[in-house]
């Protein structure tokens, strides 16, 4: 017990939360924040290599959405259904965010066919698919930019505005260099972030590769410009039922006021139906 | 930390980044995603800024605000911040985009002549790297560090110093090496849990590299804490729950000699040592060698040729 960090302890005397129906409070808990505090102007990344880190999207997402923020999520890995699905069982209907307008979601997977089999006027948001030359992410920005910014008349009826990507790895897949990926992501840091006063959170893979530059590119270029890093690994001994993997908390920039001693946590995970454990490295219940 | 205390680490961090900057050229700040430099670029610009100079920046990763977040008013009234991070590709039709794309900005910068000596930081290479040729960045920035006179101007040739951030792993071998053979001095950041370390490596002309370790931590205010370097127990090791064992303690040998033994190992000639004994043998062929047979009795079987000895040998 001697070495472990103080949030362990809490963690482990907390078991599993009464409120389980609510995102994961024990990443919450890690990461010190609720929805009613949540920080503004920073860019969280989220990493995985070996493993799924999509559970952390899904909490994102509905953290933002319970905080009351505007959300704007270009979804270019899965379809809208699934993450409603998710999203549900962790007490958030997107479908009804999107109605009342909290929600604006760019579902890559239909709308990329839009892209070639509808006459458009105003380009597309993902008109790189069609015009290879363009060579940038310009529409897709534009249409984030759109998204986020309040409407002059509205009186201001959302907390802060986020963009969420799931992910920035499809974008290299789709033929775009990781510059012109790190094009997009500065222009959205610059106007989300620093205009808008809001957040911004991505998801990137990590191959694992190291011949894989580009994407290696994006993944360190992106770390540089993070506030927050959280990168989620499998273990490296397999496949097990009780640990699905570990998640490494980097915070970059610590905040002024509080000259943090721990940059860094590492605790290992187990996903389960509605909520993630989160325990030290070594401990888990099923273990001990 | 007692009054005196705290001003001694004052005098010795301001001593440290006076070096930095003393030898004008370029600064080169490596840093990492674990360790970030650019509290220590900020530091060093605090330190160019307090002793009267005017500092300009070339922002392209961090906003203005937050770039000069931290700095006291005495410090952000001596920056100039060219703001490259807002609209650097014109996509915002903001019209702020310099019209010779970056590098035309960072020649703009140099040509402004104002008397006395100029600070220039870059924040940062390796954004400039990632969207220009390495060639043309080398280029402008030696002719940035190199700043001749123009003519009409003082003769005198102006000091210039750049200060540049570059995050090491997002380039290969190549870049790193050409701007490393630029820098005048090279910062290697780093550090363990809490504390942060700066490897230095000044070059100067006609000299032999100096390398230089520094432990700090940074201060709210950009300023640096210098500190002692972490003891060698608490030096990084992989895992931070097993504890530091002690590699001395089941020798199967000493460490150190008694004063006995010390004198007993002088004492020994050691077969390689020159002594005048032993030139005396080898120059006066002593009785034993005088003396000295070789016995031969030959095998019974033996064949021995006496007119060809080398019979046996088959040629």
């Amino acid at each position: 017990m001697k070495g472990m960090h103080l949030p362990d302890i809490r963690m482990l005397l907390q078991g599993a939360s009464p409120r389980s129906s609510e995102m994961f409070p024990e990443l919450n808990n890690l990461l010190n924040t609720t929805p009613d505090k949540a920080e503004q102007g920073k860019l969280t990344l989220l990493c995985d290599a070996r493993t799924d880190g999509s559970f952390l999207v899904h909490h994102f997402l509905s953290f933002y959405l319970k905080a009351n923020c505007k959300v704007c999520f270009v979804a270019l890995l899965q379809s809208f259904s699934h993450y409603n699905i998710v999203a549900q069982k962790l007490g958030v209907s997107l479908a009804a965010a999107r109605e009342r307008g909290q929600l604006v979601f760019l579902e890559g997977l239909k709308s990329s066919v839009d892209v070639f089999f509808q006459a458009q006027e105003d380009p597309h948001p993902l008109q790189f698919l069609r015009e290879a030359s363009a060579g940038n992410l310009q529409p897709l920005y534009e249409f984030v930019r759109e998204a986020l910014t309040p409407a002059d008349n509205g009186a201001a009826a959302w907390r802060c505005p986020v963009l969420l990507v799931d992910d920035l790895s499809v974008l290299l897949s789709l033929g775009m260099g990781a510059v012109a990926v790190l094009d997009f992501v500065h222009y959205c840091r610059a106007t989300v972030c620093c205009e808008l006063k809001g957040n911004m959170v991505a998801l990137v893979h990590d191959s694992g590769d190291a011949e894989d530059e580009e994407n290696n590119t994006l993944l360190i270029g992106l770390s540089h410009q993070s506030h927050l890093i959280l990168r989620t690994e499998g273990l490296a001994t397999g496949f097990c039922k009780d640990v699905h993997g570990q998640l490494r908390i980097l915070w970059r920039r610590p905040s002024q006021s509080t000259a943090r001693r721990d940059r860094s946590l590492t605790f290992q995970y187990k996903i389960q139906d509605k909520n993630v454990s989160f325990f030290a490295r070594g401990m888990s219940p099923a273990i001990l | 930390v007692t009054p005196s205390e705290g001003a001694a680490g004052c005098g010795r961090w301001s001593e440290m980044l006076e070096s930095l900057l003393a030898l004008g050229g370029l600064v080169l700040l490596r840093d990492s995603v674990e360790w970030e430099g650019r509290s220590f670029l900020k530091a060093l610009i605090r330190k160019a800024a307090l002793s009267g100079e005017q500092v300009r920046i070339l922002g392209c990763e961090v906003s203005e605000e937050e770039f000069r977040e931290g700095f006291d008013s005495d410090v952000n009234s001596r920056l100039v911040y060219h703001d490259l991070f807002r609209d650097p590709l014109n996509w915002s039709k903001t019209g702020e985009a310099p019209p010779g794309g970056p590098l035309g900005a960072l020649r703009a910068m140099c040509k402004r002549t104002d008397p006395g000596p100029v600070t220039i930081a870059i924040d940062s290479l390796s954004w400039l790297l990632l969207r220009q040729p390495c060639t043309t960045v080398c280029q402008v920035l030696h002719a940035l560090s190199h700043r001749t006179p123009c003519p009409g101007h003082s003769p005198a040739v102006e000091q210039v110093r750049v200060l540049g951030l570059l995050h090491e792993e997002l380039h290969g071998p190549g870049p790193v090496g050409a701007l490393s053979s630029l820098a005048q001095t090279k910062v290697t950041l780093g550090g363990t849990a809490g504390l942060d370390s700066a490897h230095i490596v000044f070059r100067r002309p006609r000299q032999r590299p100096i390398h230089q370790t520094q432990w700090f931590s940074v201060l709210p205010d950009f300023s640096l804490d210098l500190q002692e370097g972490p003891r060698l127990e608490c030096q990084p090791h992989p895992d931070p729950y097993t504890s530091p064992v002690d590699p001395t303690t089941h020798l199967t040998f000493n460490l150190r000699l008694s004063k006995k033994e010390k004198e007993a190992r002088d004492g020994l000639t050691l077969p390689f040592q020159f002594s005048s004994e032993k030139q005396q043998a080898l120059l006066c062929p002593g009785q034993g060698q005088a003396a000295s047979h070789i016995f031969y009795e030959p095998d019974a079987y033996d064949d021995l040729d006496q007119e060809d000895p080398d019979d046996d040998l088959d040629v």
